[in-house]
């Protein structure tokens, strides 16, 4: 028989009779019988009366090539040894390491760890071998079966159904079907109330913070109090913190502030005592130096990287630049509210203090604050 | 003198000649201008000599700039009057000046000038009028102290621009924190008190000379640290290597599942 002839898969003769593996081959490039593609059942072929076809292999019994299948056999056969041995170690491995000590916990995990991955990597390899270098290698299609069940098995399913919800009682029994609901609710329910651990709403505490009329600003890190002689130089800039919430981080979430000191001319002033877009309110600055929010307005990042040259405020975060100048008005980035502006002046000793609260909430957006500026 | 004549049409022979000539022309110089005691002298005393000098360095090297009389060249160069000897030192010592180009920031780069010269300069410019004065080396010595002060301080202060470990950072338009894990203690000093190009200025009386110590004690400390990552992006550990590793491992992994799955030329095709 020759190659030409595309005796398998497609054909009635059986392998029986130990002929060569070549013989059974079909050569590549020439087309198979269709129905030999399809792993779905089909009619037998055989005559009416005679004996009944055998069913037709689908999958060759030998490898491709004997050949190199039985190197890769030895490759296989060595990769589950290693992976048999490595699982082996992984035994040995938990009864010799103690884990008493760190380095010895460490000691035990690293050789853990090791033989494991030997283990499942070995085996992993010698599968993958296998499969490519041994078994044969044929293209299969199945064609999709449908999904409607029969008429028949459809009718049989709602007989059952109905039969069962019959015998179930449950539509002549009304308080029963009720019931069996109520029950349910409150556990569906609980779920959505549990979301209450979340917290309460903000209501209006994001509004205020606590910096308020006589309290005094302290350079941060080190807690002093500032006079305004002491923080003398044009191109000066310090993180400072209410007095008393040096170490209150919720609070200083909110409340701290940058201070910078400019040589007369340079901030433009607004009159009056509330804030003008575009401008710092005199009233609240002591000899030029002007107190902002360190809480960028965008997302809350400290914005604190002062250039004194530019007098810009950069936001590390976003690179959104507020113009120190002139209010701390955005000049770049994604901030869309200026650095509100804390009102300051000085107590009776000359120490900087703030006059009160910030006029406007500080930092990002929130629901409650509303769109107003 | 044998040895010597006998030598002399040896292939070395000039360049030696050459370089003795050199030696012995550089030791006269020295002899004639004094260099060696002039320089520690003038540490001591900012004398009418040394603020000459520092003039006549000032018209050759830094006037076209600054101007004839250290009062600015708008668009080229600052006014010096009143920035103090302590400004001098920063910017002559780490190379940022004399500047090579108009650039939107001056880049530390080889320091041209000895000394002495950067002596002379800065008393000059502080003979203009007032100014921070340069730190003394008892100053800025960060032995003894309060490395622990000084990290609150440079985070709170500092670290926004040059990064928690002074590893520097970006800024806006070109500029940049630089990193100051070369800085000399004196040049760390300098630089808060006189705020060089777009930094802040940090007076003596807002952070005290024992708290640039401290600041100081702190960027030092850091650098011995242990830094674990070849390439560490400011020692925040080995996190390039793990991506490196992560991607590659990546990669393998994919062309594992190609070779898998793809399909193998038949043995008789």
């Amino acid at each position: 028989m020759s190659d030409s002839t595309a005796g398998y898969p497609g054909g009635d003769e059986v392998p029986t009779n130990g002929e060569p593996a070549e013989t059974r081959r079909r050569v590549i490039g020439t087309p198979s019988p269709a129905e030999a593609r399809s792993m779905l059942q089909t009619p037998p072929p055989g005559t009416p009366g005679g004996p009944p076809a055998p069913r037709r292999r689908e999958l060759p019994a030998d490898p491709d090539d004997p050949v190199s299948a039985k190197r890769a056999e030895l490759i296989v056969a060595s990769c589950f040894i290693i992976a048999t041995l490595a699982g082996l170690g992984f035994i040995a491995a938990y009864v010799i390491f103690p884990v008493h000590t760190v380095t010895g916990t460490q000691r035990s995990n690293l050789a853990l760890g090791l033989t494991m991955s030997l283990t499942f990597l070995a085996l992993a390899a010698g599968v993958v071998i296998w499969v490519r270098s041994i078994m044969p290698t044929v293209e299969l299609t199945e064609a999709r079966k449908p999904l409607r069940s029969d008429d028949e098995d459809r009718a049989e399913f709602k007989e059952t159904f109905d039969e069962g919800a019959e015998a179930s009682q449950v539509v002549k029994r009304p308080l029963l079907r009720r019931t069996l609901i109520a029950a349910t609710v409150p556990a569906l329910v609980a779920p959505i109330i549990l979301l209450r651990d979340l917290g309460s709403l903000p209501r209006k505490k994001l509004d205020h913070t606590v910096w308020r009329n006589g309290l005094r600003l302290l350079t941060y890190g080190a807690n002093t109090p500032i006079r305004p002689g002491d923080f003398a130089s044009p191109g000066g800039m310090i993180t400072v913190v209410p007095d008393g919430f040096q170490e209150d981080f919720n609070a200083l979430a909110k409340a701290a502030c940058i201070i910078i000191k400019f040589a007369p001319g340079q901030l433009q002033f607004t009159g009056g005592s509330s804030p003008v877009p575009g401008k710092v309110v005199e009233n609240w600055t002591v000899d030029n130096i002007v107190a902002y929010s360190k809480i960028c307005t965008h997302v809350g990042c400290p914005a604190a990287l002062y250039e004194q040259t530019t007098h810009h405020i950069l936001c590390p975060c976003h690179q959104s630049t507020f113009d120190a100048t002139r209010g701390a008005q955005v000049t770049f980035g994604p901030a869309t509210r200026a650095l509100p502006q804390l009102p300051m002046t000085v107590d009776a000793e000359g120490y900087l203090v703030a006059r009160h609260d910030f006029t406007e909430p500080v930092g990002p957006s929130f629901w409650e604050r509303g769109p107003s500026s | 003198m044998r040895a010597i004549t006998a030598r002399r049409r040896h292939p070395a022979a000039g360049y030696v000649v050459v370089l003795l000539g050199l030696l012995l022309a550089g030791l006269c110089y020295a002899a004639v201008t004094g260099i060696g005691t002039a320089s520690a002298a003038s540490q001591r005393v900012a004398g009418q000599p040394l603020i000459a000098e520092g003039k006549a360095i000032f018209l050759q090297t830094c006037a076209s700039c600054h101007g004839d009389f250290a009062q600015g060249v708008p668009n080229a160069g600052p006014p010096l009057i009143g920035v103090g000897a302590a400004a001098v030192d920063f910017q002559v010592s780490t190379g940022r000046m004399p500047a090579k180009e108009p650039v939107a920031q001056q880049p530390n780069k080889p320091v041209t000038f000895t000394p002495h010269r950067i002596h002379a300069l800065a008393a000059y410019i502080a003979s203009l009028g007032g100014g921070p004065a340069v730190p003394s080396a008892a100053q800025v010595n960060p032995a003894g102290a309060n490395a622990g002060l000084g990290q609150q301080l440079f985070v709170a202060s500092c670290a926004q621009c040059h990064n928690f470990v002074g590893a520097g950072g970006a800024l806006t338009q070109g500029k940049y924190a630089p990193a100051l894990t070369k800085s000399t203690p004196r040049q760390i000093f300098e630089a808060m008190l006189t705020g060089p190009e777009a930094m802040p200025v940090f007076n003596n009386t807002t952070i005290t000379p024992q708290q640039k110590r401290d600041i100081i004690a702190y960027i030092v400390r850091t650098r011995t640290e242990p830094n674990p990552g070849g390439f560490s992006l400011g020692r925040v550990g080995p996190v390039t290597e793990g991506l490196v590793a992560f991607l590659g491992l990546l990669l393998f992994m994919v062309l594992a599942a190609l070779w898998i799955t793809a399909k193998h030329r038949k043995a008789h095709e």
